[in-house]
């Protein structure tokens, strides 16, 4: 299942970090973030649940990149 | 601005108003060290604070941590002003980044905006109302008011009007519709009031598609950004420990060599390498090239899928056309009549009546040289004969129409016509009186698009089609193509693509343009698909990688013009980017360049990488 997600990040940089780390995350079969656009294009792993994976892809963002904020 | 931007701009402007005081007063000591704390917590306290967030949850290697680290310790070698300025440029550069990015985003994203805000839908007493386009069902009768734009694809069922579809196309040229014209969505209404029954719901229309393909387009990564993205990734720790390195490794060589270790002028040569080890001015600049080259193409009519794929045109060596659609126009034209008697009007006249109950499309073609309504009281006795002709009988005579087998079947004796087109041989009462020569007329800008190709750096030009030798070859001569392959079912065109494919080495790309109806596997096959006229058609959006919205050849060649601007321009920023930081490093390394320079080379890379990238939005004169 993919879904798209608005998100607000600063930097280029900070952008790639999300992308790697929301790319680590459980549940996450893979992801694009598009600092351009504002948004996170995530696949998720079959069987896993969005609202579920989301909370924790924002977390583990927020350690990376304190000001990032994903809309979910 | 933004309220984080406004906020921003505040802080930069009181740290650097208190700088410049602080430089004019005569303190020393911890009074000095004291004052200057003010301004280096009023620029960096969320810098301080991100670093040792950042450390917490081990994210060593940011440029928080770098700055914070840099600043830090030339405050403790006692350079101050340094220390509180490397703090204050770095916010500036950060500031303008983001201003900068979100102004050219916006920019690029109006470019793209086509996006219809409401439909109109008038209500049983007449008065409109507006809608969420989202809302309105297919079947339902929009209306559509002078100015505004098209929201949904339909059918005009009532009024006429001219439309401007330059959002769409990047065409000025202006359209004229009337009742029953299917309309398309993105086009902008400009003269008369129109009400349009839609064919489809607002997600599925042209506009929605478009507004889709382009949005995420950017997100398809080339392969200068996925190089820059592994680039960053090593070269921010391998600067990190350098200068790790050049604070340890030298003071103490030198302290066993026995001189004097010089423990501050290390460690401050150090920092001047933390603070050139952010990638910023790369990893934004591209992304940023690309984005706006494909917002540039996307207004000049091009829509490019992916930055992959403009990265790719770029490097265009080969490129393979369709010929009917791509080259000529798809539509049979009367093109050459000749009379026996010279009146090519009256030999017109009666093979289009003879031809008037039969729906090839010869008989269509007859029908619009003819230009008037056919009066089928004139003809009677029509008799088709498959494989050969019409026999017909038009105001009282007899009239034969149709190919050589036909004259030579009715043994007529025919003067047999030189030339490409399919020739229709008329006679009238048992005596020849002519031919007509029908073919596929040319698109006029079509020789201009392969002499542009030429002069841009394409190697060879290849054309494909399903025609007879003769036309092909003829066509091929005319437009100066370099090689024909005619008589090619379509699973054939796929075959010499891959032929073709072959010959070539990696590096150098493979076009293939068609009109995209059939040429779906030809278009995948290729290195890049490009589908042209696509205007509501849907395959061509799903099957290419590029599409040209309207069906002029000239543009092929333009879009390669933009994608080579565009890759030109990343590889400027890559060369100059990198390049200025290497150099940099040298000279902090060697104890010539100072904080002062580092920072230059952190924020005015950055800065003019920025301006450079926006460079590629402008594809007007190209």
């Amino acid at each position: 299942m993919k879904k798209t997600y608005k998100i607000e990040v600063d930097c280029a940089n900070c952008a790639r970090k999300m992308e790697n780390t929301t790319n680590a995350t459980e549940g996450v079969k893979s992801a694009v973030v598009n600092f351009m656009t504002q948004k996170m294009e995530v696949e998720f792993e079959e069987g896993a649940d969005p609202k579920a994976v989301m909370p924790v892809v924002l977390e583990n963002c927020k350690k990376v990149e304190d000001d990032c904020e994903i809309y979910f | 601005m933004t309220k984080k931007q406004k906020k921003m701009l505040k802080r930069i402007i009181i740290a650097s108003v208190l700088m410049i005081v602080l430089a004019f007063l005569p303190v020393t000591g911890i009074l000095k060290f004291a004052l200057y704390m003010v301004p280096y917590l009023v620029i960096g306290h969320d810098i301080l604070r991100k670093a040792f967030l950042g450390v917490k949850n081990k994210q060593m290697f940011d440029e928080s941590f770098l700055m914070a680290v840099a600043t830090v310790g030339a405050i403790i070698l006692g350079e101050y002003t340094e220390g509180v300025a490397v703090m204050l440029f770095f916010q500036i550069g950060e500031w303008f980044q983001s201003y900068a990015v979100g102004k050219s985003r916006r920019n690029i994203s109006q470019l793209m905006d086509i996006r219809p805000d409401y439909a109109n839908i008038e209500d049983e007493n007449g008065n409109l109302e507006q809608v969420d386009p989202d809302e309105v069902a297919v079947g339902t009768v929009i209306v559509v008011q002078p100015g505004e734009k098209v929201p949904i694809d339909g059918i005009i069922i009532e009024g006429n009007s001219t439309l401007n579809t330059a959002a769409l196309t990047g065409e000025s040229l202006p359209r004229d519709v009337v009742e029953g014209d299917e309309i398309i969505s993105g086009c902008v209404n400009m003269t008369g009031l129109l009400k349009i029954k839609t064919t489809k719901e607002f997600g599925e229309s042209t506009v929605s598609k478009i507004l889709d393909l382009v949005e995420n387009a950017s997100s398809r990564k080339s392969r200068s950004e996925n190089f820059i993205s592994r680039f960053a990734y090593y070269y921010t720790p391998i600067v990190c420990y350098s200068a790790l390195a050049l604070a340890i490794i030298p003071p103490v060589v030198l302290m066993f060599m026995g001189q004097p270790a010089n423990w501050g002028n290390w460690i401050y040569r150090a920092l001047t390498f933390l603070v050139i080890s952010c990638p910023c001015a790369l990893v934004i600049s591209i992304p940023l090239s690309f984005f706006a080259g494909i917002g540039g193409a996307s207004n000049a009519g091009v829509l490019v899928k992916g930055s992959n794929y403009l990265e790719a045109l770029a490097y265009t060596k080969y490129v393979v056309f369709d010929k009917t659609g791509t080259m000529t126009q798809g539509v049979f034209e009367v093109t050459d009549v000749k009379a026996t008697d010279n009146d090519s009007d009256k030999l017109i006249e009666i093979a289009a009546l003879a031809e008037s109950y039969s729906t090839h499309p010869i008989s269509k073609s007859l029908q619009k040289a003819y230009g008037k309504e056919i009066d089928k009281n004139r003809v009677s006795d029509v008799q088709e004969i498959g494989g050969h002709g019409v026999v017909a009988v038009v105001d009282g005579v007899t009239v034969l129409a149709g190919n050589d087998k036909l004259m030579e079947k009715y043994d007529i004796g025919y003067d047999k016509a030189e030339g490409t087109g399919t020739v229709v041989y008329v006679a009238a009462g048992n005596k020849f009186a002519g031919h007509i020569m029908i073919s596929d007329v040319m698109k006029p800008t079509a020789k201009q698009a392969i002499s542009d190709l030429k002069k841009i750096g394409v190697k060879k030009t290849v054309m494909l089609t399903g025609d007879s030798k003769a036309v092909a070859d003829s066509v091929a001569a005319d437009l100066k193509i370099d090689q024909v392959y005619s008589q090619l079912l379509p699973g054939d065109k796929v075959d010499k693509v891959e032929e073709l494919i072959g010959q070539k080495n990696e590096k150098e790309k493979l076009v293939f343009v068609g009109d995209g109806i059939n040429d779906a596997p030809v278009l995948s096959r290729a290195d890049i698909g490009i589908a042209m006229g696509a205007m509501g058609s849907d395959a061509a959006i799903e099957a290419a990688d590029v599409v040209l919205m309207d069906d002029d050849p000239v543009k092929i060649a333009k879009a390669i013009r933009i994608a080579k601007k565009c890759v030109g321009i990343v590889y400027q920023n890559i060369y100059f980017a990198i390049g200025v930081k290497v150099l940099c490093l040298i000279l902090g390394a060697v104890g010539i360049a100072n904080m002062w320079l580092a920072i230059f080379s952190d924020v005015g890379v950055m800065v003019l990488a920025v301006l450079n990238a926006i460079r590629a939005l402008n594809v007007k004169n190209l």
